[in-house]
Parts: C-alpha cells; structure tokens; sequence
C-alpha cells in the first residue's frame, strides 16, 4: 500500500515541480512586468478587452443581433445627426455598432485563445517526443511539418475552409492545422539542444524515466520560449480570423465578428464610414496590445531574443 | 559544394510538391458539390446525355486515382485542364491574371523596401532618438495592422474623401493600352502611352501601400535591429578611427553586413505578399489571381488554381 503512495507521488512530481516554479516565478514576472511600461499597458489593455468580451451582456446597451431598420446608418454620437443612444453609430440594419464591437471581441479572443492554445500543446508535445526520441517518428513528422510549411499561412487557411465550410469549429481546425508547426519546430529544436546537457546525462544516470526527463527536466527550460511564442502569434492568428470572416469564409452572420463588419461596411464606405472603420479599429487596438504584451514577455521571460 | 546544397534544397522540394498537389486534387475532389452539377444548375435545363458528355471530357467518369494520374501527368506537361465554369483553360486564366498578381506584389515589395530601407537605417545609427522611437513605433503599428482594414482605410481618405486615387481596378475604363507584358506599367512604357502610365500608377498606389505596409514595418524592425548589431562591430570603430566618413562607414561597411539577415527576411516576405494579396486583391477588386481564387473558392469551382498557387513556392 505504501509503495503504491510513492510511486503515485513520483509520478506527480513532474507537475508538482512546474507549479513550484510557476508559483515562485509569478512574483517575480509581475515585479519585472511593473517595470516595462509598454509590456504593462499591452497586458492593461488585453485585460481590458478580455473583460469586456466575458461581460459583453451586461455592458452591451443593445441586442448586437437585432436592430430596427428606422435607425439603419445612424452617424456616431460626435457626428451631427448621431444621437447617445448609439454611441457608435448604426449598420445598415439598425443595429447598434458599439454592442456589435463589444460582443465581436469574444470571437477574435476566444479563436485567439484556443488556436494558439491548442497549436501550442500539441506542436509542443510532438516536437518534445520528435526531438528527444528521433529516429523514424521523427522524420514522419518533420517531413509532413515540412509539406505543411509549404503552403502560405492564409492561402492553406483560405482553401481549408472552403473544403470544411465556415464556422467556429472549422475556423479553429483551419488555424491549428498549420500553426502547431512553429511550436513543433522550436520545442524539437530546443529539446534536441538540452538533450546533450549534462543535467540530462544526471537525470538518465539517476534513473529518472524518459517522460520524467522530458516532462521535469526539459520543459521548465524551454516552456518560456513556447509561451513567447505562443502570444506574439496570437496577434497574426486574430488577424488570420477576421481576414477569413472579412473573405466571408469565418464566422457567419448575424454573429458578430470584427472581420465580416468590416466587409459589411465595404459598400456603405461613402456614406457610412464609421460601420467599416471602427471594428477594425478595435482589431488593432487588440493586436496591438497583445503584440506589445508580447514583445514585453520576450524581454523578461526569453532576453536571448531581444530586439533592440 | 554550396551549388550541391542549393541544388540538394530544390530537389528536395519536388517530392513535397507531388504530395501536395496530391492532397490538392483529393480536396478538390471529394468536397462535396460535383462540379458537373454545378456547372449545369448555371446552364439552365440540360438532357442526362448532355451531363454524361461532360462527365467524360473532364473523365470525371472514371475512377479516382485514374483521375489523379492524368491531373498529375497533365500538370507536369503544362496543362492545367480546364476551368470547369469558365470553359477556358486554367492555364490561359492563369497566365491572363499573373501579370497583374506580379504587378501589384512588385509594386508593394518595392513600396516596403523605400520606406524600410531609410527608416532601418537612421533608426539605428540614431538609436533612440525621437525619429528612431517613432519610427519603431509606427513599424509595430504596421504588423498589428490588418491589411484589408488599413486597405479600407486608404480608400476612404484618398479615393472618396481627397479624390486623389482611384478606388479599384488597374486603368482607367476609357484608355486603352496594347499588352505586351501584362504588366500595366511596363507596357505603358514600352508603348510610350503616357496618359495609361500615369492611370496605371495612380491604381497601383494604394493597393501597394496597404500590401507592403507589413513588408516596411517587418523588414524595417529587422534591418534596425542587425545595423545596431554591426554597428558594434570591432571593423567600424576601426573604419571610424581611420577618419572614415559617416557615410562610408555606414553605407559600405556596416549596411552591406547588416543587409545579409535582412535579405533572408525579404525573401520570406514573398511568401506573404502571395498570401496577403488574395484579401488586398479583393479590396481593390484587382484582378489578379488571388482574387481569381477567392471566387473560384465561392463559386466551389476547385480549379487547379490552388494548386499553381503551391508550386508559385
């Protein structure tokens, strides 16, 4: 009975480790995060927007999907004829721009969010077992990691949903199809790296398994570089999103989505400009902070790939 | 020995050609939609022999890996078969729509390399100075950016607000211009048709601007940040101390080295302004082939379009 207890504790080691570590480096990352303003503003204004997406019923003023046709192409509040009732002005079928915006936000994060999560587990899991295993595994997958690098990001994205038709799910699996490769390519090649390490050569001579090298030795390492990954390529993956929902190939209306109200507004662009305007306002605002957030984490956490 | 290795890398690259041309044609294939009804629900009533007819010219009667053999065999020859809808050949499609593909990724190519060029340059050699902050600034701005939006927005200041631009197209509808190239510009020159090269540079402004914005700021951030690196270099301090001047110093000892990564990075760009273009091309309804395969994806006509876009790599 009590050899079973250890063993169970031994295998959680690993997992037990990381949170050590997560714990003791929270503290310190948000100490050095406090002293880089542009890195602090990027996470404030994420934060923000993040709020504002899981909030998005209670903030809303309006029904984002529904809208009366006599307020259709109403001018935003600063604008003459705009009134505060629609602070942001009105779309072709009266429905309220800023509620739209708002709500629009919870598409580009969570696509955001989970593709750059679910490329990040699995491109980090393979590359990890690629790269310390080798062999045949690992020229599988590398070559087809290679077939996939092949085609430009959008282009395979594009021709991805239009095999698999528009919506949520499909626009994930388009995303992550192509993305998890990056994550692949730099965990493989960092655990190649840390392979030869001598801490490894301690870990094997230990007796420490082979998954518990990986898992409690490896990672802790190359976890930072995953996570800066991870967030500088969440900015090109909304924007991915909302070019295919702008192409009519994303998310369908009358969900709102920053990329198709900007190619609703297309046509009204002479007389309404606010309509295709400010959602893509509202893409670079979060792109940008999430870059800015991005690069801020790439100081502290990676400071080998700094650019000046 | 280096001709062995690019040699070996191009080489390297067929095989992976093959197989994606192969998962290419099973997409085009098993999506659901057969191109034979599709095309017919455009045609209007049709007899079932009629539709048998068709089958067999596009030998979509036989099995599909018989299909397969004769896409690839006709693909290795040249013949990209025929546009189901269109009635054309996707090779004349193609070859009448690069050009203007060709056009607009120069035109934008050439735009980000004006504006990164100076812009990686000063930023460096008067590291953080107020022009180097806003520079970089703007730079960041620029890859945060989505293209069609900054497109959208160009549109609407130049060509319906100022009046300067027009909004889309490559020419204006009343000069006519004689193709010898494809390529608007050239051609006008070529003709000495002043009146179409001014057109067509004033349709190619703003559609380069909103492609090459991302080239700029990219290519602009990297060569800043590999100029700081070889300005530090021991064989410009000694250019330096040998009373070099400045520009010297910075233009032919420290840029040539700097521009090596730089170089690397524009390379990888091209694969961008490919990709990127199929949006831009839609928002200035240029008719290039990215725009060609944007409605192809609409009308679910899977032309092997998509597929001369995988071997463009």
């Amino acid at each position: 009975m009590d050899a079973q207890v250890i063993t169970l504790s031994q295998r959680l080691y690993p997992l037990k480790y990381l949170f050590q570590l997560w714990k003791r480096n929270t503290l310190q990352f948000l100490r050095e995060l406090w002293g880089n303003p542009s890195a602090l503003l990027g996470a404030l204004l994420v934060l923000l927007v993040v709020l504002m997406a899981i909030f998005a019923p209670q903030i809303a003023p309006h029904d984002p999907t529904r809208g009366k046709l006599r307020n259709q192409l109403l001018p935003p509040v600063w604008q003459k004829g705009g009134s505060t009732e629609f602070l942001l002005g009105t779309d072709v079928q009266g429905r309220d721009l800023l509620s739209r915006i708002i709500y629009g936000a919870r598409i580009s994060l969570s696509v955001g969010i989970l593709a750059v999560g679910i490329s990040a587990l699995i491109g980090t899991g393979l590359g990890a077992i690629a790269g310390y295993y080798r062999g045949t595994l690992d020229a599988v997958i590398s070559r087809f990691a290679d077939i996939l690098l092949a085609f430009p990001f959008l282009i395979f994205a594009i021709g991805m949903m239009a095999f698999l038709g528009p919506g949520f799910t499909n626009l994930l699996l388009a995303l992550t199809l192509k993305s998890w490769v990056e994550f692949f390519r730099l965990a493989r090649g960092a655990v190649i790296a840390e392979k030869t390490s001598e801490y490894i050569e301690a870990a094997k001579v230990v007796g420490q398994s082979n998954p518990t090298i990986i898992l409690s030795e490896i990672m802790p390492n190359i976890i930072h570089s995953i996570m800066v990954l991870g967030t500088l390529r969440m900015g090109s993956l909304i924007i991915a999103e909302a070019s295919l929902s702008f192409l009519g190939l994303g998310i369908q209306p009358p969900t709102p989505a920053w990329g198709s109200m900007i190619a609703d507004g297309r046509d009204y662009l002479i007389t309404s400009w606010w309509i295709a305007t400010l959602p893509g306002l509202a893409i670079l605002v979060l792109v940008l902070s999430i870059n800015l957030f991005g690069e801020g984490l790439r100081d502290i956490l990676d400071p080998r790939l700094k650019i000046e | 020995m280096r001709t062995i290795k690019i040699l070996e890398r191009v080489l390297a690259v067929i095989p992976i050609m093959f197989v994606v041309a192969i998962i290419v044609f099973l997409f085009m294939r098993l999506t659901p939609g057969d191109p034979v009804d599709i095309m017919m629900g455009e045609a209007g009533f049709v007899s079932a022999g009629e539709i048998e007819n068709l089958r067999q010219e596009f030998n979509l009667d036989k099995p599909l890996y018989v299909q397969l053999y004769i896409f690839l065999a006709d693909a290795v020859h040249g013949d990209l078969g025929n546009s189901f809808v269109k009635h054309a050949p996707v090779s004349k499609l193609i070859a009448e729509r690069l050009p203007a593909t060709i056009e607009l990724a120069l035109g934008a190519l050439l735009f980000g390399l004006a504006v990164a060029m100076p812009i990686g340059i000063i930023s460096a050699v008067k590291q953080n100075s107020a022009i180097d902050r806003l520079s970089m600034a703007g730079a960041f701005v620029g890859i945060s950016m989505p293209p069609f939006w900054l497109g959208i927005i160009l549109m609407l200041i130049f060509a319906v607000l100022l009046r300067w631009l027009p909004v889309s197209g490559r020419l204006d509808y009343s000069i006519k211009l004689q193709s010898i190239t494809g390529l608007y510009v050239l051609d006008s020159i070529l003709t000495a048709n002043w009146p179409a090269l001014i057109s067509s540079l004033k349709h190619l402004v703003l559609p380069s601007i909103s492609l090459g914005a991302a080239v700029a700021a990219t290519v602009a951030r990297i060569l800043r940040s590999s100029m700081l690196e070889v300005l530090r270099q021991d064989y410009v301090f000694l250019a330096r101390a040998k009373g070099l001047p400045q520009r010297t110093v910075i233009v032919k000892h420290a840029l040539r080295n700097a521009l090596i990564p730089t170089v690397t990075v524009v390379g990888l760009q091209i694969g961008v302004l490919l990709g990127g273009n199929m949006i831009v091309e839609t928002v200035f309804a240029w008719p290039g082939l990215g725009r060609l395969v944007v409605q192809a994806i609409f009308a679910r006509r899977f032309s092997p379009v998509i597929f001369l876009w995988c071997r463009a790599q």
